[in-house]
């Protein structure tokens, strides 16, 4: 999530060697988990979780040499808070051109707060094929979950009040890399 | 960004970036319908009821199908099935589908303004599937969908529409469309079928079919109706396509790349030849699926429901 | 028991000069017009900076009595004619039964004895059940009450008969109203125009209107009857009635307060309350019916009030009945379009809607003279107000000015010295 406006910027907890650090980090711990990269796709959440997708792609194929599929997911359509809202968000494509039946699919995004996003996810994934595992990556784990999730690989875990929004930025959307917390003020 | 009220009654006020909007969200939509299991949960509950008070296979499938990969209700009350015939009235119907839960009403009417009538009546959203003469904004939604799809935008594009132009709904909202959009748009006809004043709308009256596809960019034929014969209108179907039928020599006069499109059903060998309808210009079946993506693009849009404004995680 | 109204400003057609006057009304009749009037007896009535004129008259109304009482009754037509200002009002026959005879004559006049609001002047059908083919007893009609004669809501399509019609309607010394639309032309719901190509509703062509307009002009000069075309709409008919009058035909003509005020720019939304026949047509039309009301041309303002339910209105345009309501606004659109921006002077307007219409058809009204009935409209020409339909006395509330800002309101009205 990028900056918001009316919001004070209260603590940068990770900068740009932190993130790369802890995408190299995770890059492995996937690699390891599933033995290698055969029959794995990473898949990114939009908006954010899409870059740091590719980047996990990137470093995975810098340490296996194989290159692994990477799709874009746009889970507007399975948001479960439709009906409460004054106006439909913008829908944006979904851009899996890979089929994921019987992959092990790792499901990207920046940050993981109640879990409702990966819901939406999880369901539009299934939409798409039955892959043999769904894992999850995260940025950054700020806690407060509405629902039974987890995620499998965590770049940082930032204990938050819910007053607090943790705003992910990253090179290719806000042009520079840092994670702040960010308080009303 | 968002549609001006609750409503998709005709084109004519509808923005650039309104149309826009609306094409953008159909591209997504156009994804789910290419995928094995054409389904998302977005509606779920919602309920849409088609009021056809026309006969229309077509329209009517392509809203029903696109309510349905949406996941949302729906059900069709045709003319013929319903007290419609009984004599009840338009604004009564309208108020009991409002009554019996609908969400979204789409209705088709062969009378000018009965949608935007009905949309007065209820609170629910109304969408115009074709009102008599006067617009249908989904077909032409549809056609410009194809047009961006095929040819990337649709400025500066020439674009002529050949036929029944007076009772033609489709032109109107093609006329309004395109031209918001960019496009220049001519339309070409016998003299009775060129209703008075057309060009105050934004296009360019040619009286021949040859000048008028003189390097169009795309060619939307419209259906001929036999029952205009026996108006007056046009003496023979014979003296129509000779004079005005669409074949592949007439295309030739076109762009090299023009596109051919019908919004539907055919009559092969009058308005246009077999030929040309399944030729490598033609789009006309691209059309059909894409109506469904642009109808879909225009539920989820119209479904916006609460008042709180929550934001996204 | 007499009244004697101070100070108000005279507008009399048939005076001379405008002028401050007290005006005296005993048993029911104009008893004395001058400054300065003292009557000791009387009760006062200060119209000061108020206009007095003739009690207006509306030569085109439609009662729908008999057989179409939920759209409109004498009881409520006349109610709402003074309201707007109308002492007088000559009904269309179009009732059910049809005024083609002289029973149904009688019953208006009747109902109208019966409710003793303003006086009714009924028009008697020219042709049977006003189908255009075989002529109503016209004498028989006059004879029981019938001022004028019409088909009005439909043309006589047949020209043989509407050349009988005159020779008969000249013989009893009768106006003929035409209601001018070429049936064949017509068979639209709006103005044939931009705005009906926009909206897709079929139109009907100024041509419908002209080319009956000219054929009556013809059929009048052959006759010699004395021809009344009702509701003018177009800039044609216009040309053909100035160019007529020219060559002394003894033609007439009325417009409408909506034909001098809207176009057909008000359909786009589909109200149905501006689906009315002639329909509203295209600027350039209403300019020129502004300068034909100016230059005489058209010599009456009539309001076509045509009432209609709220059920009957409220559906599909297509479907929608013609006609709207007008006895209520008439007086504010008058002021507002045609006074106050100067196309008319008060003289002119209040002539248009008393005098002019009481001579062509030959009724006791418009003159403010010694011994002429105490019929009298006091108008607040500088009163602002909002339509607002909910207020009307008439059952029909279709009317396209709903919520129209208004300068100048009858607020008096006197029919023989009584006082609504």
């Amino acid at each position: 999530m990028g900056v918001e406006k009316g919001m004070r910027e209260k603590a940068r907890i990770m900068d740009q060697q932190g993130i790369g650090r802890a995408l190299t980090r995770i890059a492995h711990e996937i690699i390891e988990r599933n033995k290698g990269t055969d029959n794995l796709v990473i898949i990114g959440i939009r908006r954010r979780g899409v870059p740091l997708a590719s980047r996990l792609a990137e470093r995975i194929k810098e340490i296996e040499g194989s290159s692994v599929p990477v799709g874009v997911l746009d889970i507007t359509l399975y948001r479960d808070d439709l009906s409460t809202l004054s106006q439909q968000p913008v829908v944006h494509q979904t851009e899996v051109k890979f089929s994921v039946q019987d992959k092990k699919v790792v499901l990207v995004d920046d940050v993981l707060y109640t879990g409702r996003t990966i819901r939406a996810a999880l369901d539009a994934i299934i939409d798409l094929g039955r892959p043999s595992v769904i894992q999850l990556a995260a940025l950054v784990d700020r806690g407060h979950r509405e629902l039974p999730i987890r995620a499998d690989y965590v770049g940082k875990n930032v204990p938050t009040s819910r007053k607090e929004v943790i705003a992910v930025q990253l090179e290719e959307i806000d042009g520079e890399d840092g994670v702040l917390i960010l308080e009303n003020g | 960004m968002t549609l001006q009220g609750k409503d998709l009654l005709g084109l004519l006020h509808k923005t650039e970036s309104e149309i826009e909007y609306i094409l953008d969200t159909a591209v997504p939509m156009k994804e789910i319908i290419s995928r094995p299991l054409k389904k998302v949960p977005t509606l779920r509950g919602r309920t849409i009821v088609n009021v056809f008070y026309e006969p229309s296979t077509r329209t009517r499938t392509s809203f029903e199908l696109a309510a349905k990969y949406l996941s949302a209700d729906s059900v069709n009350i045709s003319g013929s099935a319903s007290s419609v015939v009984k004599g009840e009235s338009l604004v009564d119907t309208a108020r009991t589908v409002k009554a019996l839960g609908a969400d979204i009403i789409v209705v088709r009417h062969a009378m000018a303004g009965a949608a935007e009538l009905m949309a007065r009546t209820v609170s629910a959203s109304v969408i115009n599937a074709g009102d008599g003469a006067h617009e249908h904004p989904t077909q032409a939604l549809l056609d410009m969908f194809t047009v961006r799809e095929a040819k990337g935008t649709l400025k500066g594009l020439e674009v002529a529409i050949i036929g029944d132009i007076t009772h033609s709904r489709v032109a109107r909202s093609d006329i309004w469309g395109f031209s918001r959009m960019g496009a220049r748009v001519r339309v070409c006809g016998p003299p009775t079928m060129i209703p008075h004043g057309i060009d105050t709308m934004g296009c360019k009256i040619f009286d021949k079919v040859e000048d008028a596809l003189e390097g169009a960019d795309v060619v939307i034929v419209l259906r001929i109706q036999n029952e205009r014969q026996q108006q007056g209108l046009f003496p023979g179907l014979r003296e129509y396509a000779n004079m005005y039928g669409i074949n592949s020599k007439r295309l030739g006069l076109a762009a090299p790349d023009a596109l051919l499109m019908h919004p539907g059903p055919i009559n092969r060998g009058v308005e246009l030849t077999g030929e040309v309808a399944d030729g490598q210009q033609s789009l006309i079946e691209t059309q059909v699926t894409n109506g469904v993506a642009v109808r879909m693009a225009i539920l989820y849009l119209l479904a916006g429901g609460g008042d709180a404004n929550v934001p996204v995680d | 028991m007499s009244l004697l109204i101070k100070n108000g400003i005279i507008i009399d057609p048939c005076a001379e000069n405008r002028a401050v006057k007290d005006i005296l009304v005993e048993n029911g009749k104009i008893a004395g017009v001058s400054e300065h009037l003292t009557a000791p007896e009387a009760e006062v009535l200060d119209a000061t900076d108020k206009l007095v004129t003739p009690g207006l008259v509306d030569m085109h109304v439609h009662l729908r009595e008999p057989g179409f009482e939920a759209k409109e009754t004498v009881q409520t037509g006349t109610l709402a004619a003074l309201k707007g200002g109308f002492t007088s009002v000559a009904c269309m026959p179009n009732t059910y039964p049809v005024a083609d005879n002289a029973s149904v004559i009688r019953y208006i006049l009747g109902r109208a004895q019966e409710a003793g609001n303003a006086k009714v002047y009924p028009v008697g059908a020219i042709t049977k059940n006003s189908e255009g083919s075989e002529l109503a007893p016209m004498a028989e009609l006059k004879e029981a009450g019938a001022v004028a004669f019409s088909d009005d809501g439909k043309p006589v399509n047949d020209a043989a008969v509407m050349r009988r019609a005159m020779e008969y309607a000249k013989m009893l010394d009768a106006v003929i109203i035409s209601h001018c639309e070429e049936s064949t032309l017509a068979g639209g719901v709006m103005h044939e125009g931009t705005i009906s190509t926009m909206l897709g509703l079929k139109g009907i062509p100024a041509a419908a209107e002209e080319v009956m307009v000219a054929r009556d002009v013809i059929l009048a000069r052959l006759t010699g009857c004395r021809l009344h075309i009702a509701h003018v709409s177009t800039a044609g008919s216009v040309q053909i009635i100035r160019e007529a009058k020219s060559r002394g035909i003894k033609v007439t003509a009325e417009t409408t307060p909506h034909h001098f005020t809207l176009t057909h720019d008000y359909v786009h939304g589909y109200d149905t309350a501006t689906k009315v026949n002639p329909p509203l047509r295209a600027p350039e039309d209403v300019e020129a019916i502004l300068a034909g009301l100016a230059d005489g041309t058209i010599d009456v303002i009539a309001t076509d009030h045509a009432p209609h339910t709220e059920e009957e209105k409220n559906v599909e345009y297509d479907l929608a009945p013609f006609g709207l309501v007008g006895l209520e606004t008439a007086v504010g659109l008058v002021w507002s379009q045609l006074v106050l921006p100067g196309f008319l002077t008060a003289e002119q307007a209040v002539a248009k809607l008393s005098l002019n219409p009481a001579r062509i058809l030959g009724v006791p009204a418009g003159s403010l003279e010694v011994g002429a009935p105490a019929d009298i409209t006091i108008i607040e020409p500088r009163q602002e107000w909002e339509v607002n339909p909910e207020s009307f006395a008439s059952k029909g509330k279709n009317t396209p000015f709903a919520g129209r800002k208004l300068t100048g309101k009858p607020v008096m009205t006197l029919v023989n010295g009584t006082r609504f």
